[in-house]
């Protein structure tokens, strides 16, 4: 197919052109070099592209035509949640009286968005079935980080002496990065046969230096974890605590609550189960649902409530000091606020209904051509085994580039590590029973086109913007920004 | 059914399908102990334009920033924001796509990092960025724990002038894994001499804040000679504006460079979401924290970008990841890209010039007020910081009493001994006529 456009903006530089116009200076100007150091001063200005508005305008707009995204078609990428991102939400928060407030303002005058966010930690405490939430962390990475270091200052407080965080062998990278940059050793527990936590395995495990359990539920196979209070009650009796990895809540709203099942804790990931944009890899946000006993140690500050007025207190002894400069990730939690007004605890539950129900109707349309990897009905997402492929010569990675040419994203193949050629689908409740079939035709077409046609899927994609892309060699040879060409302004390299 | 793909009716020809007769056929491993009896506890679903008036209601109760000038900074400044910019924030295309895993499609997300990278790369005078932090707080605290790593050390020498909120984030990051903060200089601009007596051959890092919380510009050459003499690495947080004009760290010896992006293209939102970028040399790129772009060929030997260096990250590494981020702030990052690409080198240099004038036309104004002095008084940029004869919260709530300008951030919320203090920003948005009827205001305050 004929080459896309894929210049980057500074290769549509040229001299002399601006894109915005600032007023001009309405007070008297004063010398550079009597208000600066001279030796302060940049030797030569950065290089930044000079371009005109319209110019501007279209160059994004084209970058843009090159993306795959929700508001297109099916995105199924399994534990990622990629659902309908609803419009509403996008005008609330940007209200002016809302995005425009600063953090550093006079708490009376910021007095409607710390009521909304109020209202907010409450509603979403309920959701989880725990006794409050803190909003600070930005993303559900330090949810995690914030969970393991309450875990670490509730045992230094109590002075208890633990070294270990427990962390099944299905788990999410993020667990075992986390748990190791607030100092933990970490102890991977084996999951049983069909990828659920293995109670006998984890006993083994469980000792006086036990600090905690960290466990995704359902587990990233898609499977509910029916020991899940088994094994809290197991973590308790040695005083360990509980942290549950809430990446996959969307399977889970109004069936039951985290809170119900033992957990100390639950990171929630807004930007999944919320419906707030993913924004091509952020900001999201990842608020942390938490228990009584663990309130004393919250990141400050807390918006709290005192004769009708919110304030932001810092007065805590215990807490363990600031993670996020501010309170959070205001404008994504005013989205997910949105969503959880629109919807109620009535809709909410539904989401989570049709979530199973398209995962479970999507695994059956499928199933003979793209085994599931653990039998059983699913919850929100299901893991199927491309293993028989292999002697076709064709992988999971060709089966997830063959999808995007039929104009529909792939599941996640990278993940998780357990299943032999995994492809880990989560359709979520946005679609409809008519893209979740012709979804399933063009999975089954694919599987046709491996038995008969297997090169064809091997150097696919064919039909995107660009051709399958040398990541080997992008990693081998490091070129991390745009450079001017030696002889001159322009550096397109096409 | 709001957001769900299916009617009740439809319901039934999935579970039909599916093979069971009813939902809970489904769900059956959830122990019947654990199933929620009833329903969520929280108020029912309203129409989308009960939401509207909640929210608005709620923007009624908090001052308006469209009529209220305000000289609020501290790391979240008010600049301006083109119309082009919620334009492009807005496509769908962009908004509703996740990482960029399958590059194939996804090459304008790509494309705009690696723009990104390579503007901050241009501003901080560094080899590499990588596509974006959460914030210049916890990009603060991931640079101290690379220079750790790098250097085999623990102590990190932190200049008091980084911006309190950072310096708090340090221990919530660093004091798990064994980390050790030092406390370095005063107000004023930091000097080789204050770091004598800590500097040495077991200092991982200097941490020094461009400009200071408290306005101050500081010199960050001879910091650089003297933490690199003793085989530390300067860390050095900036922020984007003033570096139109400043030199740039990387040129100054600086070894890793991080901040916020915030002011360029973004609201202050109430301090998030934001940006952090984070920026070092090539020889440091393996330990470099997050995400990172680079430029490939596709099969047909045509250009094509992709996420590069992926063997760093948590989802690979694991336990050994540089970090556990696993997020690049795109839309706020696309922002920031944006706007430069519209300012180009002479818009920015306008607006940070434009921002350093009214702030000096501003200090100069107010710092002769009886009672009032400068502190440091040292050469600033677009922010400085007075001492009132009254506490900074009276002389606060009078200004936007009187004149409906708020003044600037009671030092005394970040400091216990600050009470006394505003910190003040200007940015190229405020008129001569919003900058004197402060001055008034001031005047009415002190006098």
């Amino acid at each position: 197919m004929k080459s896309r456009d894929l210049r980057l903006i500074y290769d549509r530089s040229a001299p002399g052109h601006e894109g915005y116009r600032l007023p001009d200076l309405d007070v008297p100007e004063q010398p550079l070099d009597r208000i600066l150091p001279k030796e302060a001063l940049r030797a030569e200005p950065p290089l930044l592209p000079e371009v005109s508005e319209p110019e501007v305008v279209r160059h994004y707009i084209r970058l843009s035509t090159l993306n795959h995204h929700v508001d297109k078609d099916t995105y199924p990428l399994g534990s990622c949640t990629m659902k309908y991102n609803p419009k509403l939400n996008e005008d609330l928060c940007r209200l002016p009286g809302l995005a425009g407030i600063h953090p550093m303002a006079p708490e009376e005058l910021a007095q409607g968005l710390l009521g909304l966010l109020h209202r907010f930690t409450g509603e979403l405490a309920e959701i989880v079935g725990m006794d409050t939430v803190s909003l600070h962390p930005a993303a559900g990475a330090q949810g995690e980080l914030l969970g393991i270091r309450l875990i670490r200052q509730y045992h230094d407080h109590r002075r208890n002496k633990k070294k270990t965080v427990i962390i099944p062998d299905s788990a999410h990278g993020t667990n075992p990065a986390t748990a190791r940059m607030v100092g933990y050793e970490t102890v991977e527990v084996r999951s049983k046969e069909d990828g659920r936590l293995d109670l006998g395995a984890l006993r083994e495990v469980v000792n006086e230096e036990t600090a905690g359990l960290m466990v995704t539920n359902p587990s990233t196979l898609g499977l509910f974890e029916s020991e899940i209070a088994e094994a809290s009650e197991l973590l308790h009796s040695v005083d360990g605590l509980v942290y549950m990895d809430g990446a996959n809540l969307n399977a889970m709203l109004g069936l039951t609550r985290p809170g119900d099942m033992g957990a100390d804790m639950v990171h929630i990931n807004l930007h999944k189960t919320f419906s707030t944009p993913h924004g091509g890899g952020g900001p999201g946000a990842g608020p942390l649902g938490i228990k009584a006993k663990l309130e004393p140690f919250l990141p400050v500050p807390v918006i709290v409530e005192r004769d009708g007025r919110y304030l932001l207190d810092s007065d805590r002894p215990h807490s363990i000091g600031r993670l996020h400069p501010y309170v959070g990730n205001v404008g994504v939690i005013l989205r997910a606020f949105a969503y959880i007004r629109s919807l109620g605890g009535d809709g909410l539950a539904r989401i989570s209904r049709g979530a199973i129900l398209n995962a479970n109707y999507l695994m059956k349309k499928i199933e003979e051509d793209y085994p599931v990897a653990k039998p059983g009905w699913c919850m929100h997402e299901f893991v199927s085994t491309l293993s028989w492929m292999r002697k076709q010569g064709v992988k999971n990675i060709d089966v997830a580039k063959r999808l995007l040419d039929h104009g529909v994203h792939a599941p996640t193949v990278s993940f998780p590590l357990i299943v032999p050629d995994c492809f880990m689908i989560e359709p979520t409740e946005s679609e409809s029973p008519t893209s979740l079939d012709r979804y399933a035709e063009i999975l089954r077409e694919i599987a046709r086109e491996v038995r008969e046609d297997p090169e064809t899927v091997k150097s696919a994609p064919h039909r995107t913007p660009v051709r399958r892309l040398d990541e080997a060699g992008a990693a081998r040879k490091l070129r991390v920004r745009w450079r001017p060409k030696p002889d001159g302004e322009r550096g397109s390299n096409d | 059914m709001l957001y769900v793909g299916h009617t009740p009716q439809e319901e039934e020809h999935l579970l039909r399908t599916i093979g069971v007769k009813r939902f809970e056929d489904l769900i059956a491993s959830i122990p019947e102990s654990m199933r929620l009896k009833k329903p969520i506890a929280i108020p029912a679903g309203e129409s989308e334009i009960e939401v509207r008036r909640l929210f608005q209601e709620s923007e009624r109760r908090n001052y308006d920033p469209r009529v209220v000038p305000s000289f609020l900074g501290g790391g979240i400044y008010d600049h301006v924001i083109p119309s082009v910019v919620n334009h492009i924030q807005l496509r769908s295309e962009f908004y509703t796509a996740y990482t960029p895993y399958q590059a194939e499609v996804a090459q304008g997300t790509l494309m705009t990092i690696f723009e990104f990278q390579t503007m901050i790369c241009e501003l901080t005078g560094m080899e590499v960025a990588n596509a974006s932090m959460y914030d210049a707080g916890s990009a603060a605290a991931e640079a101290v724990l690379l220079a750790s790593g790098a250097t085999g050390r623990r102590r990190i020498l932190v200049a008091r002038s980084l911006h309190p909120h950072h310096r708090a984030i340090l221990e919530t990051y660093g004091r798990p894994s064994g980390l050790e903060f030092v406390d370095v200089g005063g107000e004023e601009a930091l000097t080789p001499d204050e770091l004598r007596d800590v500097l040495d051959g077991e200092t991982a890092a200097l941490l020094v804040q461009q400009p200071s919380y408290l306005g101050a510009v500081e010199s960050l050459g001879p910091l650089a000679d003297a933490v690199h003499d003793q085989g530390g690495l300067l860390v050095v947080s900036a922020d984007p504006v003033p570096l139109a004009l400043l030199e740039a760290p990387g040129k100054q010896g600086a070894d890793v460079v991080v901040g916020e992006g915030q002011s360029l293209g973004n609201p202050p939102s109430y301090g998030g979401p934001a940006a952090g970028f984070f920026a070092t040399t090539m020889k440091l790129v393996r330990r470099l924290p997050g995400r990172l772009v680079g430029e490939t060929v596709d099969a047909d030997g045509r250009r094509g970008f992709v996420l590069t260096l992926q063997t760093r990250e948590q989802h690979i590494r694991r336990e050994k990841a540089t970090s556990n981020i696993c997020t690049n702030n795109n839309l706020i990052a696309l922002g920031f890209t944006v706007t430069l690409a519209l300012l180009g080198p002479r818009g920015l240099r306008k607006m940070a010039e434009q921002s350093l004038q009214k702030a000096h036309y501003l200090e100069e104004r107010l710092a002769p007020l009886p009672g009032i002095r400068r502190q440091p008084e040292g050469a600033f940029f677009r922010e400085f910081c007075l001492r009132l004869p009254v506490p900074a919260s009276e002389a606060i709530a009078k200004i936007y009493a009187e004149a409906g300008i708020l003044a600037g951030i009671d030092l005394g919320r970040v400091h216990r001994d600050w009470q006394d203090r505003l910190l003040v920003a200007v940015t190229e948005k405020r008129t001569r006529e919003e900058l004197d009827a402060y001055v008034e205001a001031m005047r009415r305050v002190v006098s």
